[in-house]
């Protein structure tokens, strides 16, 4: 069967070549040296639609999910209600289907929604400009570590000890290259050197806890220092924003708000900052402007901080702002609106509050305490036997239980609760795990 | 024709969502909650005012599907943009991508629990490598920029491990894309720029006097961005190769190649293919793309964490995720963009081997035709066989009657064609650089033809036709100056309240 996607035959392509002068289409490769022309192709033969889906089906049939089972896994991606709205409106294939705004005239969906985004970022998180979006949270906190350093001259970064490994692995990718030396900091024993760039905090931290940000932006503050904070926009619904205590460089993962886990991406990492800032910022920037006839209009800008334009003096390589991740969130906020981000940050708050309530009363269980000792929608538990086999257990009762932190702090489990999972599945997860505690 | 309530609600349709706003109005429905209250804590904590738009459902999805109209797109526009090879995007690719079981997995979940998805990455990881002819892959940089950049620090681990830490100097094409210079400072280097020869190719003379002891390696595009294969290209691998460099391959362009050549066999060592590009997941307006890192035996080592690897014991199959011995570490927070992933899975599989190969057959077949039909009416600054793009110049026109490049870019767009790229490469005076793709008919790019040549007739007759196209689109030329110099980035309340 020939392919759905290419449309001509093989009269055409005889017609065509005919255009070009070749008899063959084997001409038109005689650049490549013959040596190594035409090798052999091993894989799979074409599947129809049907087979295919099928095959995809029992695949994807293979795997443990979030919905079919009740999951209490977070660590940096979340399980969270999307509003039929958002793949409804993110699936047009006006928006699916386009390419980076280059051409304004022709890609005012795109930008107008780039600068929704961005507005909305700012509104979210307190900060004067946001970028229209960087691959995910964890290359946005390297970015802004690099971008801190442009900024103050400074060629040191300390990142406290409560933000995720994971991130911390990224951004020690990020910094060797440039030659940045990293130093991970304890939240009551912090000493800034002067050549220190940033302070960089999560908020809520690894462990599910806020920090007190208030005494931490004194101490970068104090030492000359930047303060970068990887905060959760889902907290940002019922707390203060990072704008409050004094936050230079905002950012995020952007996952929790509209986006599917997907299995770790794609998502789209949140960038704001201070205006003073705004040209020494990566990614792409959506501004408004007028065209020729006076009429309002958005358009790429702040160019000459691009890869495109600057080449080797880029503020960084990235092309994309992950633009159909960044309209999920867009509509994800605007249907979640004023009233509906603070509704699920509450429902987080109180579900999480109320599993942390029955599994401290569970003989052997504990709730370990980090930060200023408030916790959001996560929280870590000391378990009485290894957390490995807790999730085990709780597997094979339909239950995709925390993440093991055992690493970290012994027999701890960190747990994530938000308004996917009901009373019933709170109240299951503590059943089952006094059970594995009697037992 | 236009009146005054015509002009003010043209303008309306463009209203933001703040402007929408209206207090009480609700987007979407929550639970009530079903667990006692818990007391909040110290209101020094909790936010006073959460600035959000407060609209309807029925008006957030006639706002975003009026302003989706003022996009060109592939489903809805020929959109021959060189270098980004916009094909057609299949729909089974996205049906596949959201099935439940692939969209709701959590990317911290137990490799024992996420079998099927493993299988997927496994496999695309398989198919890369054998398309490309190279040792290993790994999928998770999430763009083609990432890729660079992961490509660039495993050369930088590899010099480094054998103690050539003199090794800086990255010798870069003129007619590279942006990107290549940026991700090579980003992973240490310095960037020497190295001339293409009259032909196009790579300047061998200019390359051997480049390459000594403080040479780390070479990044080049094949084809280049001029749409030619380099005829030197095995000298070129060679040279850097014996001088002790490391040869990185831009796959931008892997479109021309499938089944054809494999860059392994050309001496590269490692390579990043975009998946947005040659394996057809859709560009989402600028994004998600997925950027994946393919190395040849000197730098598989050195893969970023993580790879899947498929293990047989006693006759079940088992999948698992590693990180190499010399791994550079992590790119990111997970394993990548796993929908995308997903996408070109399906693609792969959907096409199988005879159909990847047949893809580079078309998509040369369809721009060699291009360029034959419009040589005429468009100088061609390098007059041989292309392979997926062609590149034009427009300085006849610009010459003879004033008209430039972006005018006729502006002008296709009366026609309902997306333009091509513009001014690059930047070696190419007033560039036009189309790239037609595998997926467009002979129809289709006829109708192309016939545009390009009505407008450069148009240019001779009515240039000021041109420098004021696009006539029918919301928006006219913008004034682009005016957005950098008073960057205007954010709603702000309208009546001078701060918010």
């Amino acid at each position: 069967m020939p392919s759905p996607f290419t449309p001509n035959t093989e009269e055409h392509r005889k017609k065509m070549l005919d255009a070009i002068g070749m008899d063959s289409v084997e001409g038109l490769f005689s650049d490549i040296p013959e040596e190594v022309r035409n090798p052999d192709l091993n894989l799979p033969k074409a599947m129809s639609e049907l087979d295919l889906r099928a095959y995809a089906s029992e695949l994807s049939a293979r795997n443990v999910s979030a919905g079919e089972y009740t999951s209490f896994l977070g660590a940096g991606s979340y399980w969270h209600h999307i509003p039929a709205v958002v793949s409804s409106i993110a699936s047009r294939g006006e928006f699916m289907t386009a390419y980076t705004p280059y051409q304004p005239e022709v890609s005012q969906g795109t930008l107008q929604v780039a600068y929704e985004f961005q507005s909305m970022i700012c509104q979210l998180t307190g900060m004067d400009v946001a970028n229209a979006g960087m691959y995910d949270g964890s290359t946005s906190l390297a970015e802004a570590a690099l971008m801190a350093c442009r900024v103050t001259r400074k060629n040191k970064v300390a990142i406290l000890d409560s933000t995720s490994p994971l991130y911390t692995e990224v951004l020690d990718t990020y910094v060797q290259a440039p030659g940045i030396a990293l130093e991970l900091v304890k939240a009551h024993n912090i000493s800034l050197e002067e050549d220190t760039a940033c302070l960089i905090v999560q908020q809520p931290n690894f462990f599910g806890y806020l920090e007190d940000m208030q005494t931490l932006s004194n101490i970068a503050h104090d030492a000359g220092a930047l303060l970068v904070v990887s905060v959760d926009p889902v907290s940002l619904g019922m707390f203060n924003p990072p704008s409050e205590y004094g936050a230079d460089i905002v950012v995020a993962e952007g996952q929790g708000i509209g986006v599917p886990m997907s299995y770790g991406g794609p998502y789209v990492g949140i960038f704001a900052c201070r205006q003073e800032f705004v040209r020494q910022m990566p990614g792409r920037i959506v501004g408004k402007t007028l065209d020729t006839h006076g009429k309002e209009a958005y358009v790429l800008t702040l160019q000459a901080r691009e890869q495109h334009i600057r080449r080797e003096h880029a503020t960084s390589n990235i092309c994309t702002s992950v633009a159909l991740i960044s309209l999920m969130t867009t509509v994800y906020l605007a249907c979640m609106g004023k009233q509906g981000m603070r509704k699920v940050a509450e429902l987080c708050y109180h579900k999480a509050h109320y599993a942390a309530s029955l599994i401290e009363n569970i003989p052997g269980f504990s709730i370990l305490e980090s930060g200023n000792g408030v916790f959001f929608r996560e929280f870590t538990v000391r378990c009485p036997i290894p957390p490995e086999e807790i999730n085990q257990l709780l597997l094979e009762k339909g239950i995709i239980g925390g993440l093991d932190v055992s690493n970290y702090l012994e027999n701890a489990l960190l747990l994530c609760v938000t308004e996917m999972n009901s009373r019933e599945d709170i109240e299951n997860l503590a059943k089952t795990l006094r059970e594995i505690g009697e037992s | 024709m236009t009146s005054p309530l015509l002009s003010q609600l043209q303008q309306e349709s463009r209203k933001l969502l703040m402007d929408r706003s209206v207090e009480g109005r609700v987007g979407a429905t929550l639970p009530d909650l079903d667990v006692p209250e818990c007391e909040l804590p110290s209101t020094d904590l909790i936010r006073d005012d959460l600035p959000l738009p407060e609209v309807s459902e029925g008006e957030i999805v006639r706002y975003f599907t009026q302003i989706s109209q003022y996009n060109f797109s592939i489903d809805n526009n020929f959109y021959p943009l060189g270098s980004c090879t916009m094909k057609y995007n299949p729909k089974l690719n996205d049906l596949i991508a959201s099935m439940p079981g692939f969209s709701n997995i959590h990317p911290l979940q137990n490799d024992a629990t996420v079998q099927g998805a493993l299988q997927v990455v496994w496999e695309v990881q398989e198919y890369l490598t054998e398309i490309t002819g190279m040792a290993g892959t790994c999928l998770t940089p999430m763009a083609g920029a990432d890729g660079e950049l992961a490509g660039m620090l495993m050369a930088r681990a590899y010099h480094l491990d054998r103690g050539e830490d003199q090794r800086k100097v990255v010798l870069i094409p003129d007619s590279a894309h942006g990107t290549n210079p940026a991700s090579a400072v980003m992973a240490g280097f310095t960037v020497k720029t190295l001339p293409s020869d009259n032909e196009g190719n790579t300047d061998l003379d200019a390359l051997r006097e480049s390459v000594g002891e403080n040479l780390a390696g070479l990044m080049i595009t094949l084809p280049s961005t001029l749409g030619l294969f380099d005829r030197n290209i095995l000298d070129v691998t060679r040279i850097v190769r014996d001088a002790g460099g490391i040869v990185y391959g831009d796959g931008a362009n892997l479109n021309a190649l499938l089944g054809r050549v494999k860059m392994g066999d050309l001496g590269f060592d490692v390579i990043h293919s975009n998946l947005h590009k040659t394996f057809s997941t859709p560009h989402g307006g600028g994004g998600p793309g997925a950027g994946p890192v393919i190395a040849g035996p000197r730098l598989v080592d050195y893969l970023p964490s993580s790879l899947v690897c498929r293990e047989e014991d006693g006759g079940e199959v088992r999948f698992k995720q590693s990180t190499p011995e010399k791994s550079i570490g992590r790119m990111g927070a997970f394993q990548g963009n796993f929908g995308v992933l997903a996408r070109a899975f399906t693609y792969i599989r959907s096409l199988g081997g005879e159909g990847i190969r047949s893809i580079s057959d078309d998509a040369v077949i369809n721009a060699n035709y291009i360029l034959e039909k419009l040589k005429g009416s468009f100088d061609l600054p390098y007059e041989r066989v292309c392979m997926h793009e062609v590149v034009f110049s427009a300085r006849n026109l610009k010459n003879n009657c004033g008209v430039s490049a972006l005018d006729v870019a502006k002008r296709l767009i009366d026609y309902g064609v997306h333009p091509p790229t513009m001014y690059f490469p930047l070696i190419v005076e007033e560039a036009l650089m189309v790239e037609p793709t595998e997926t467009e008919s002979l129809e289709t790019l006829n109708t192309f033809i016939d545009i390009m040549r009505t407008i450069s007739e148009e240019a001779h007759s009515n240039p000021e036709l041109l420098h004021e196209a696009p006539h029918f689109t919301p928006n006219s030329r913008l004034d682009e100056a005016r957005a950098a110099r008073y960057p205007d980035l954010r709603w702000r309340p309208s009546h001078g309240d701060s918010e």
